[in-house]
Order: structure tokens, then C-alpha cells, then sequence
């Protein structure tokens, strides 16, 4: 794409490159130390991107042990530790670190300013994050070893108690599960703190709040949101420990303890978590889909206020986890209701994107078919949510294959999807090459088929009362034509991802110069060198509206005149 | 290269078709199968549920093709044309018509939903359970359920047994669940859905069963390393069959004098320790009452046939059927399994 | 001289944003907030549930003296904060110094009151549910004054040594915040173990 914009006088870089390459050690060295939010947002993003494929391998297993009926692939201690990895894996070392790695690299870049407002912070909750992955890991190398799978955590990504007891889990599985979590937490409170001070202590003149882009609204929301959703998980994980350690009694069914409490506490943390998840989703759909459809977003108040409505209204839905566990007939009746709510705001959102596409000029390159595929999987999940909030039915559905299809329709349909979304439009800014356009539809496709394959016929598993959690089943149960299906689709999503490697590796050593703007674009960060340099903005920018950019390239029609 | 646009709503709609045809296969299944499926129930709460569901189906269906549509128009309509033409489209900001329109209606859809929904929830929960009812008390186990009658004084495992209901004069069955170890989930598709069992919290649910035979399904909340062979299986018996089953159940243990070597092996290799044979010595409870082992179509919690083979290989190792099974191998030599399994076969 | 070539009509406002020392404090509150919220909910959801052993009435005594201490902590502290910010340095220094000594004290009575309740009413983490409510917030809230004291004790040391002064009064308001946040926090544990458990 010819880069037809003018850059904010002043924000190119302007300085001669550095004369002489640095030794390979002198630049490994550079990234462990470094303070730099863009570096650190793209640690975060190696992080997460190598723990998709480790989590992916993971349920590859899982995927061909569950494609018969009766399968001997691997054993049910094997399973067991597969699934309670997986799960762990991608929602604690993919996703969370997701938040970040946007978060961190796009923020100050679109706010106009030159750091994070906590660069030494930030580097920390990164390091620590690391490092609790790395112990979580290292669980696959304690108890029997390697092949036995170690002893990696076994008691599924929830850990609900009495399970999780010293009587149940001898072990150190589940100490793992705990310790490496309570390490990644303190890791994510840093950076959301670190996330909401920037934002709100960092923007450049004239930028309101209301003019940030609705990326960094929408990350500084979920960043408001993971202070009190992390914690009480840290909170429970503490309470967990000490029942194991030091024989305390919080989840102690002997010494009058509630089992269902962790499950309180779990899911206080579990369902808000969820939103912070899917938030990056949303930011990246905000942002690709105007730009491809050569529009302002649709109603952008509305947008932060519906983002906010969703971060609060996703506080008072978490018993919809628990409607099987004897609650009354009035708590389920509430929390049926209140996750009903929070489709509201939600619908207005997916509402927005599809009129900011209305009356557009839409240009289907790689990033926009993935926000497209988005919209229509965000809606279908929305819907088996609201199935899934309808209590009675739900007595049937939960714990079942319908549920896995459905957060897998969100966590895969929705936030990877976008996730790609996002990688492709922002590669150019961050490496200054473009990525391929042929793999990147090539890799659409395919990842859009295996996806389909897979998760449409899993929810008809659900129909058929195939439960969650089990390591294999009997021949007689009807379940086999449609698991065997489901494990193809894995196969082809695989090869998709695979692609998508190939094109990332190969696009940063050789792709198309981009320039500063391939895109035509319109928030901050199109306005200087791709990649940027160092500090970001030769001189601070000032806005007037909240498309900077379009100001610029459109001085007769202005958006300043029209906010 | 985009796909043609016949192709993209022609996979929505091959899909939606899909779907109508897996619902309508259902739609009329009389009795117990197989596959246990939610959408074909046969007990009352289940098929009020189903009921509901069929109905949040239309509503969400109805929901999907009005955006889904909105969206592949959207995607048809409005591509960008020739690259010549570079002027950027209107810019619309926003509408407040449009967007109280898109907030008010959804409203309205969820207060339908949620009263819809309510109406269920307190006629399932809250029903008054009439004076014919059934008790049962469920404890799960890993991995194996017990139940216990307590109006008839029977203690069985694995294998539950109650009586066929009718719509004029129901005697539906009451399940009190409590958990003896970790969490477990009691789901029989076909008959209700599922109700956790709790350790240290009892719960309850009850079923209304109108058709006659065997439904399965599975323990539902992940228990441990054996939750997926913590099978299920419901018989709902004629009201003769019922009785007799009840009658054989109340007996105490065969006492056959010919089985007394099996016996002794029972009660010398701490097999008494962890089960019960009522009428002997034998008081174990960890494990499941064997006194009528031989009335039971299955072993290890439906997981295999009851049949003399499996039993003596069950015995010899459980791991060989259900590796991480809490019965330990005994280490019996070949003529102590015989013996055992000789005696294990007498009880009726 | 702006770099957009037009500028709406209208004067230049001043452009004021919140410290982020201040944002960042407030939002470690509100994190901290949570967690301390959760191990209330155990506390209270497990009043009147242990199966055995002491309960609060037979073993508590009000920590009256405990208490004063702390929350006049939070006064002489709030006094340092106005001291620094008129740049009078002793007196910064010796509220400062009083605030760790109450603090202290505090710490003192807590140990006091915890070897009483072990060793004289045998009453640990693992006696009953009481004991494991009790110990784990009360020691939590006591973690987070020793972390605050730690923090305090190394203001006082820079003080000592000459390396505080006036400009440095934002940072010591933002550390104080913690303090109050401290305070504020066994205002909730009081009430909630002292009073409405017991």
C-alpha cells in the first residue's frame, strides 16, 4: 500500500542509524535489560505467540487421543496433566501476556507519549511473568519425569477444592498450579497498574479521553477491571497454600469447611477474567475495522460506555459457572438474569462495527478478514452464551462439550482471530516490513475452515451428552464420528498456524519495506518511522480530535468539527 | 481472493440446516438410547427444559439471522470498488435514533428470556415432591456411585433402580446428593440435568421418569484420574420390576456352603476391609456393597460386562481396566482368583 | 506552535493530568482492596461454623490500645506530609520517626496478643475454622504494615543522611497514601473480628 500520508511535522526520525552492527550477545543483552515499552510489548508478544504453540501441542495429544472411542495414546494421568496444562497455559501465558504485549507496545504510541509511565515496573511484572511460566514448566520435569509428564498440575485449570487437598493431591502438581500463578499475578498487577497511569498521566496535549483511540480505552478498561479480578484469585491461591501447608481449614469439607467457597472465589476471578481476555479483541476490531472501511467508528461514546457497562456488569455475573452446585432457586434466577444483561452492551458493540462497515469502502486485505470472521464467531458465541445463561438448560449444557465449543468460539474465534487481526496490521509499524498478503489468506482460510470443522460440530457433542474432562469413552455412545471430526479440524488449524510462523519469520527478514503509514491510517502511532525510533515522537504531538491523522490528510473537513 | 459471496451465506445457511436436521432427529425419540442426548428427554424436568431450550433456540436463531444477514450485506454491498476511485466514504459519527433502537430492543428480549427462564428455574427447584416419591440418597466415590433407599433399608452401587412414573399419578424419584470425597456431578441427559454432590453439602434433584429401560451417562465434575469411566447407569423399572429388584436387594448375602474357600479368601485378603456383604463379617465401606454383586449388568461403574472373566481380571488388577482405580491389586496367585471369583458369582 | 495546520478557534486551556505516582497508588489500593475483601467474605461466611475449639468471645480481648496506635499513626503521619510540604525538615523528621514507633508498637501488641492466643488459649491456624479466618487476615493486614514500616524506615534513613528534601514531598504523599490505605484497612479487620465476630 503507497504511503500517501503526511507524518505531524517534527515526529520523523531524523537521526542517521548507528554506525556499526552490534555483536548478536550486545543486542541479546540490550533486550534482557531493556526498559522500552515497545521492546517489552514484543517480549510479551514472543511470549505469548511461543506458549500458543506449546499450548496448541498440547491439545494436539489430546486431540488424537479423544479421535476414538477407547484410545490408548496416552494414559489418564497423561491426559489429565495435558488438559490442566492447556487450559493453564493459554489463559495465564497466552492471553494475560496478550493484554500486555498491546497494551505495552501501543499505548504510548498512540497517546503521544515516550514511555509507559513505570518503565522499570513494567520490565519486572514482564520478567515475572516469565519466570512464572518458566516454573509452571518446570513442573513437567518434577515427580516421575519427563515422559510420565512429570508433575505438572492434573486437577483441571479451575483446581476446585476438596480436590486441590493434600488428601487428594499428594503431590506437588498443584502447588505448581498455585505458586506459578501467584508469581504471573503480581506480575499482572504490575502492568495494569502501569497500564492506567499511562494513560491517565501520560497523554500528550489536547488528548482528551475522550479522544484517545478506543484501543487504549478499551486496554485501560481491562486494566481497571484486572486490579480487582487478579487479586482475588491471588487471594484464593494464598488461602489454597495455607490450607496445604499449614493445615488451615478454608476449603476443608472435614473441619466444616466449603468446598463451593473456592468456587465463589474462583469465579469471582474466573468470569471477569474472561473480559479481560476478550478486550484486546474488541480494541483490535476498533481499530482495523475503521480503517478498512474507511470510516470513523460508529458511535464511539456509546462504545466506552457500553466497554465500561461490560466491565461492570461482568463483576456480578460468576455464579453462572456454578447454577449445578445447589444454589437457590432465586441466586439462579439472578445470575440467569444478570449474564442476560451483560449481552446487552456487548450486542451494541458488535451493533457499532457493523455500522461503522455500513456505507464504507471495504478493503478485504488479511487484518480485515480476520475482524470479519470475528464479528460473525463473536456473535454466534454471544448467543451460545445466552443459551448457556438460561439456568435450566444450562443443568444440561454445563460441563459439557457444548461449553469447551463455546469459550472456544470467544478465546479462539474472537480473540485469536483478532489477535491476527492485529499482528498483521501493526507488523509493518513494529518491523517497518510488510507481511504476505498470499500466506496471510492462505493462512485465513485454512485457520478459518479448521476452526469451523472443529468447534461448529463441538457443540453438537454437547447436544449428545459428551461430558468435559474425560479422557476417553466408550464405543457405544455415538460420540465417535463427530470427536474424529473435530480432531481433523485440530489437524488443519495446526497447518494454518504453521503458515502464519513461516510468514512471520519470513516477512521480518525479507518483506516489503512499509513506511510509515501502509495503511493509510489515522491514530498517533502512523505517524512516525516504522519501526519507531526509541523515543517514540521527535517532538511531543497536540491533538484536536480523535483521528489526528485524518486531520492532517483532510484539513477541509476536519473531525474536530464534527466531535 | 475472497470466496464468492454465494458460497459465504451458503455455509451459514448449510449449517442452520444442519442443525434443523440434528434437532428433528431427536424431536421424537421415545425411549432410551445409546447416545444421551439432551434432546430426548423422557422425565419431566428434562423435558421441560427441553421445552425451554427448543424455545431460547428460536430466539437466538432468529437473533443470528437477522445480524448474521445485516453483516454478509454489509460485506457484499459495500466492498470497495475500482482503486481509482480514492474519496473517502461519508463519515458518519453516529445516530442516537438508531442506537436507542439497538439497546432498547435487545431489553426487551431479555426481560422475555429472563421470565421465561425464571418460570423454570422455580418450577424444577421448588416443585413439592408428592408423598409417593421415591428416596434415594446418591454419594459419590471415586469412581463409583453408591445409593441408598433408606424407606427399604438398601445400600447398592453403581446400578440405580426406580421405578417407572406416570403423568396422571407420578411417583417421581427424590435424589438427595452428598459426596464422600471430592466433587462429582450426577448427569443422565435424557432424565434431568445435572446436579453437582458436594462434600459437606448436600444437594438434591428429582426425576419423573415415563418411559421404561436403561439411561446413561456420567459422573460430570471432574473427580480425579478416573472421572471418565465414573459411568452411570439408571434403570427406570416397570413397577413389577421395581418390586422384585427390591425384593432381591433385601435379602442379605447368599450364604452357599460350597463357595466357603472363595469366602475365606474374601475375608482373609483384606477384601472386607473396603466392602460389605450383608448377613457375613464383611463391613467394609470404602468401596461398593458386593451382597448382590451378580444383579448387576456391569462392574467398575458401567465401565465393563459382568462376566466372570472380567470380574477374576478386575480383581487381579483394576489398573488393567481403570488405571488409577483406588482398589488396590491384591496380588492373589491364580488359584486364590478362581476361588474368589467362584464365590463373588454367588452372590445373587 | 502547533504541527496541525488548522486549529480550532478557542484559547489555549492549561493541560493538567494527575500525577502517576498518585494513579499508580490508588490503583495498588484498589487491588489490594480486593484481596482483602475476599479474606473478609471467608471471615464472615465462617462466623459461628468451627466444629470445635475456642471461639472468639472466650479468647479475643479488643486490642483497644493496639488500635489508638495505629490510627494516631495515621495523624502524626499526615502531620510529616504537612511538615515537608512547608520544607520544615525536622519536624518532617520527627513526626515521621513517630509514625514508625506507633507502627511498631502496633506490630509489638499484635505479637502479644498472638502468643497469648497460641500458647495460652491453643488456638492456631489449624485449630478450627476461627483460627484459620483470624490468623490469616489479622497476619495478612500485619504483612502489609510490615511492608509499609520497611518503606517508612527507609524514608527515615535518607532523612537522616541529609537526602530527603522539600521536592521530594509528592513521593512521601504517595507513600503515605499507602499508610493511610494501612490504617484504613484494620478499621474494617477491627470491626469485623473484634466486633461483629466475636
Amino acid at each position: 500500500m503507497a504511503d500517501r500520508t503526511l507524518p505531524i511535522d517534527g515526529s520523523l526520525d531524523l537521526t542517521p542509524p548507528r554506525e556499526g552492527e552490534s555483536t548478536w550477545l550486545e543486542t541479546l543483552h540490550s533486550w534482557v535489560i531493556t526498559v522500552d515499552h515497545k521492546k517489552l510489548g514484543l517480549m510479551y508478544m514472543m511470549l505469548a505467540i511461543f506458549f500458543l504453540l506449546v499450548g496448541g501441542g498440547e491439545v494436539l495429544f489430546i486431540r488424537i487421543q479423544l479421535a476414538v472411542p477407547n484410545n490408548h495414546f496416552i494414559s489418564p494421568q497423561v491426559f489429565n496433566r495435558l488438559f490442566t496444562m492447556h487450559g493453564t497455559t493459554m489463559v495465564f501465558l497466552v492471553g494475560m501476556p496478550l493484554v500486555f504485549a498491546w497494551a505495552n507496545y501501543m499505548i504510548p504510541l498512540q497517546i503521544g507519549a515516550r514511555d509507559m509511565a513505570f518503565p522499570r515496573l513494567n520490565a519486572f511484572s514482564f520478567w515475572l511473568t516469565a519466570f512464572g511460566a518458566l516454573f509452571l514448566y518446570f513442573s513437567f520435569l518434577g515427580g516421575a519425569g519427563l515422559y510420565g509428564v512429570g508433575n505438572a498440575p492434573d486437577v483441571t485449570w479451575w483446581a476446585y477444592a476438596p480436590l486441590t487437598a493434600r488428601a487428594f493431591s499428594p503431590g506437588n502438581a498443584t502447588d505448581y498450579w498455585a505458586l506459578a500463578l501467584l508469581v504471573t499475578g503480581f506480575g499482572t498487577l504490575g502492568g495494569a497498574i502501569n497500564i492506567i497511569a499511562t494513560a491517565l498521566s501520560m497523554r500528550c496535549k489536547g488528548m482528551t479521553l475522550m479522544r484517545m483511540p478506543l484501543f487504549t480505552w478499551l486496554l485501560v478498561v481491562d486494566s481497571g477491571l484486572l486490579l480487582i479480578t487478579i487479586t482475588p484469585l491471588t487471594a484464593a491461591q494464598v488461602m489454597l497454600m495455607l490450607d496445604r501447608y499449614l493445615g488451615s481449614h478454608f476449603f476443608d469439607t472435614q473441619a466444616g469447611g466449603q468446598a463451593y467457597l473456592w468456587m465463589h472465589f474462583f469465579w469471582i476471578f474466573g468470569h471477569p477474567e474472561v473480559y479481560v481476555l476478550v478486550f484486546p479483541a474488541f480494541a483490535i476490531a476498533s481499530e482495523v475495522i475503521p480503517v478498512f472501511s474507511r470510516k470513523a467508528i460508529f458511535g464511539y461514546p456509546a462504545m466506552v460506555a457500553a466497554s465500561v457497562g461490560i466491565a461492570f456488569v461482568s463483576l456480578g455475573v460468576w455464579a453462572h459457572h456454578m447454577f449445578t452446585v445447589g444454589m437457590t432457586s432465586a441466586g439462579n434466577a439472578f445470575f440467569a438474569l444478570s449474564t442476560m444483561l451483560v449481552g446487552i452492551p456487548t450486542g451494541i458493540k458488535i451493533f457499532n462495527w457493523v455500522a461503522t462497515m455500513w456505507g464504507g469502502k471495504i478493503r478485504f486485505a488479511t487484518p480485515m478478514l480476520f475482524c470479519t470472521a470475528f464479528l460473525f464467531q463473536f456473535l454466534t458465541a454471544g448467543l451460545t452464551g445466552i443459551m448457556l445463561s438460561v439456568a435450566p438448560w444450562n443443568w444440561q449444557l454445563h460441563g459439557s462439550y457444548f461449553v469447551i465449543a463455546h469459550f472456544h468460539y470467544i478465546l479462539v474465534g474472537a480473540i485469536v482471530f483478532n489477535v491476527f487481526a492485529g499482528i498483521y496490521y501493526w507488523f509493518p509499524k513494529a518491523t517497518g516490513r510488510m507481511m504476505n498478503e498470499t500466506l496471510g489468506k492462505w493462512h485465513f482460510w485454512l485457520f478459518f475452515i479448521g476452526f469451523h470443522v472443529t468447534f461448529d460440530t463441538m457443540h453438537f457433542l454437547g447436544f449428545e451428552g459428551m461430558p468435559r474432562w474425560i479422557y476417553t469413552y466408550p464405543a457405544d455412545r455415538g460420540w465417535d464420528h463427530l470427536n474424529l471430526v473435530v480432531s481433523i479440524g485440530g489437524l488443519i488449524q495446526g497447518v494454518a498456524v504453521l503458515i502464519f510462523a513461516y510468514n512471520l519469520i519470513s516477512s521480518l527478514l525479507k518483506g516489503t519495506i512499509a513506511g510509515n503509514d501502509p495503511w493509510d491510517a489515522w491514530t498517533l502511532e502512523w505517524s512516525t518511522a516504522s519501526p519507531p525510533p526509541a523515543y517514540n515522537f521527535a517532538t511531543d504531538p497536540v491533538v484536536h480530535s480523535r483521528r489526528p491523522l485524518w486531520d492532517v490528510k483532510h484539513p477541509e473537513d476536519p473531525d474536530w468539527k464534527y466531535e | 481472493m475472497m470466496l464468492p459471496e454465494w458460497l459465504r451465506v451458503g455455509r451459514i445457511a448449510g449449517f442452520v440446516f444442519l442443525l434443523a436436521m440434528f434437532l428433528s432427529s431427536y424431536a421424537f425419540a421415545e425411549g432410551p438410547q445409546s447416545t444421551p442426548s439432551i434432546f430426548a428427554p423422557t422425565s419431566t424436568p428434562a423435558i421441560d427444559i427441553h421445552h425451554l431450550s427448543l424455545f431460547v433456540l428460536e430466539i437466538t436463531g432468529a437473533i443470528f439471522v437477522v445480524v448474521a444477514s445485516l453483516l454478509t450485506y454489509v460485506i457484499i454491498r459495500f466492498r470497495a470498488g475500482n482503486a481509482e476511485d480514492d474519496r473517502e466514504p461519508a463519515q458518519i459519527y453516529g445516530s442516537n435514533q438508531v442506537e436507542l433502537a439497538w439497546t432498547v430492543i435487545p431489553v426487551l428480549i431479555v426481560v422475555v428470556l429472563f421470565l421465561t427462564t425464571a418460570r423454570v428455574i422455580f418450577a424444577i427447584q421448588d416443585a413439592p415432591m408428592p408423598q409417593a416419591a421415591l428416596d434415594v440418597t446418591v454419594i459419590g466415590h471415586q469412581f463409583w456411585w453408591e445409593y441408598r433407599y433408606p424407606k427399604q433399608g438398601l445400600v447398592v452401587a453403581n446400578e440405580l433402580h426406580v421405578p417407572l412414573s406416570d403423568a396422571k399419578q407420578p411417583t417421581p424419584t427424590h435424589l438427595k446428593l452428598l459426596s464422600a470425597d471430592a466433587d462429582h456431578s450426577f448427569w443422565v441427559p435424557q432424565l434431568m440435568g445435572k446436579i453437582d454432590l458436594i462434600p459437606n453439602h448436600p444437594n438434591e434433584m428429582w426425576i419423573n421418569p415415563l418411559t421404561s429401560g436403561l439411561y446413561v451417562g456420567q459422573c460430570a465434575q471432574f473427580c480425579g484420574v478416573q472421572h471418565a469411566n465414573m459411568l452411570l447407569r439408571v434403570y427406570v423399572d416397570t413397577p413389577e420390576q421395581f418390586a422384585a429388584w427390591v425384593n432381591n436387594q433385601a435379602k442379605p448375602g447368599m450364604q452357599d456352603p460350597s463357595v466357603a474357600e472363595g469366602r475365606r479368601v474374601f475375608e482373609t485378603e483384606a477384601c472386607m476391609n473396603c466392602h460389605t456383604v450383608q448377613g457375613t463379617a464383611a463391613t467394609g465401606r470404602f468401596g461398593p456393597d458386593l451382597t448382590h454383586l451378580m444383579s448387576r449388568d456391569t462392574l467398575a461403574s458401567g465401565e465393563i460386562p459382568n462376566t466372570r472373566d472380567n470380574l477374576r481380571q478386575w480383581i487381579k488388577s483394576p489398573d488393567s481396566f481403570k488405571p488409577g482405580a483406588l482398589m488396590p491389586a491384591m496380588q492373589l496367585s491364580d488359584s486364590q482368583l478362581d476361588q474368589v471369583t467362584t464365590y463373588l458369582e454367588t452372590l445373587k | 506552535m502547533s504541527a496541525i495546520p488548522l486549529v480550532p478557534g478557542g484559547h489555549e486551556q492549561t493541560w493538567h493530568l494527575p500525577s502517576r505516582g498518585r494513579v499508580g497508588m490508588y490503583c495498588l489500593i484498589i487491588g489490594e482492596c480486593a484481596i482483602f475483601t475476599i479474606f473478609v467474605v471467608a471471615y464472615v461466611f465462617y462466623i459461628g461454623k468451627s466444629l470445635n475449639g475456642p471461639t472468639p468471645a472466650q479468647v479475643l480481648e479488643v486490642p483497644i490500645f493496639n488500635t489508638i496506635c495505629l490510627l494516631s499513626s495515621s495523624v502524626t503521619i499526615w502531620l510529616a506530609e504537612r511538615a515537608i510540604e512547608r520544607g520544615i525538615l525536622r519536624t518532617f523528621g520527627l513526626w515521621w520517626a513517630a509514625t514508625i514507633a506507633l507502627g511498631v508498637t502496633f506490630l509489638i501488641g499484635t505479637g502479644l496478643e498472638w502468643y497469648k492466643l497460641i500458647y495460652h488459649d491453643g488456638l492456631t491456624i489449624r485449630t478450627n475454622l476461627f483460627g484459620t479466618t483470624f490468623y490469616s487476615i489479622v497476619g495478612l493486614h500485619a504483612t502489609h504494615v510490615v511492608v509499609g514500616l520497611t518503606m517508612l524506615l527507609l524514608v527515615l534513613l535518607f532523612t537522616l543522611t541529609g537526602h530527603v528534601r522539600e521536592e521530594h514531598s509528592e513521593r512521601i504523599q504517595v507513600l503515605a497514601l499507602y499508610w493511610h490505605f494501612v490504617d484504613a484497612v484494620w478499621v474494617v479487620v477491627f470491626t469485623v473480628v473484634y466486633i461483629v465476630g466475636r
